[in-house]
């Protein structure tokens, strides 16, 4: 393993991280959610009567979050070297995992460990090994 | 009701900027974090330390409160079994998220960033959610 000590970027990293728990605070102690988006966002598709307004409101948050961003400045980089089909296998494969496996990396990965959830350890566990699995065998292995 | 839409829409849009100062809403820089065995980048790891940081705190004062603070029910989860649906949902979610560095917030940060690759994934992300839905129906009625 090599450290690329220039892309390092600890102090934004964790200054954004402490901005992601700041808003998963804020969902549990004023409306008394998980902020879990794969759960926020799924159930939206199958809509609960009482139940869509803040749903949709959160996810209209996070969309417009790059709007509010340019407000103040120019966007980060966002880079994405995937091409179409992958992106479209990759979806997908998000989109029915995520919910079969009730979470992602906010809802088990960030508010799941911090409630210290056994359930949600396995859970992120088991998404950061095949993550790294699958970067392995895409980069290394099939030089993709 | 209108408080908490309001909340949530504020939430949202932090968690986005959040996400965006982290550099978590760059592929590039998710997938150099899920590559050990390339040009390590470790900073990942610390977006997730200082979230739980601010997380752990906030969790235990959530856990002694019976209403939240806008007086909504406190949605804890309840489920502890450690079954085969969390075990193989969340090795499948790892799958995709080491293809493309896209999981379900960053993406839908960058698909507001008017990224066309962005918007073609989330769609195929929803189009996953509505299939799940559907199955799940369909196994309801059987």
């Amino acid at each position: 393993m090599t450290i690329d000590w220039a892309a390092f970027t600890p102090w934004s990293a964790l200054l954004g991280g402490a901005l992601i728990g700041l808003a998963a605070a804020a969902m549990i102690l004023l409306n008394g959610r998980i902020t879990g988006i794969s759960g926020i966002t799924g159930g939206l598709l199958a809509p609960q009567r009482g139940d869509i307004g803040w749903r949709a409101a959160f996810v209209l948050g996070l969309v417009l979050a790059p709007t509010a961003w340019m407000l103040a400045g120019d966007l980060p980089p966002l880079q994405i070297d995937a091409d179409y089909p992958l992106l479209i296998i990759a979806g997908l494969l998000v989109g029915v995992s995520t919910r079969y496996g009730a979470g992602c990396t906010s809802g088990h990965g960030v508010c799941g460990l911090s409630r210290l959830s056994p359930r949600s350890l396995v859970a992120t566990l088991a998404f950061m090994g095949t993550g790294f699995a699958t970067v392995f065998v895409m980069r290394h292995l099939l030089g993709g | 009701m209108q408080r908490v839409t309001l909340s949530s829409f504020l939430i949202g849009l932090l968690f986005g900027i959040g996400l965006l100062v982290a550099g978590m809403a760059n592929p590039a820089k998710v997938l150099a974090f899920l590559d050990l065995a390339g040009a390590w980048d470790p900073s990942l790891a610390l977006v997730m330390g200082g979230a739980i940081a601010v997380g752990l705190i906030a969790f235990r004062l959530a856990g002694q409160r019976k209403v939240s603070v806008l007086g909504e029910p406190m949605r804890l989860p309840t489920k502890r079994d450690i079954d085969r649906r969390l075990v193989f949902g969340s090795l499948g979610f790892g799958v995709g998220w080491g293809l493309a560095g896209f999981c379900p917030g960053p993406a839908l940060v960058a698909f507001g960033a008017l990224e066309a690759k962005a918007m073609v994934f989330v769609v195929a992300m929803l189009a996953g959610m509505a299939a799940f839905e559907l199955m799940e129906r369909r196994s309801a009625s059987r």
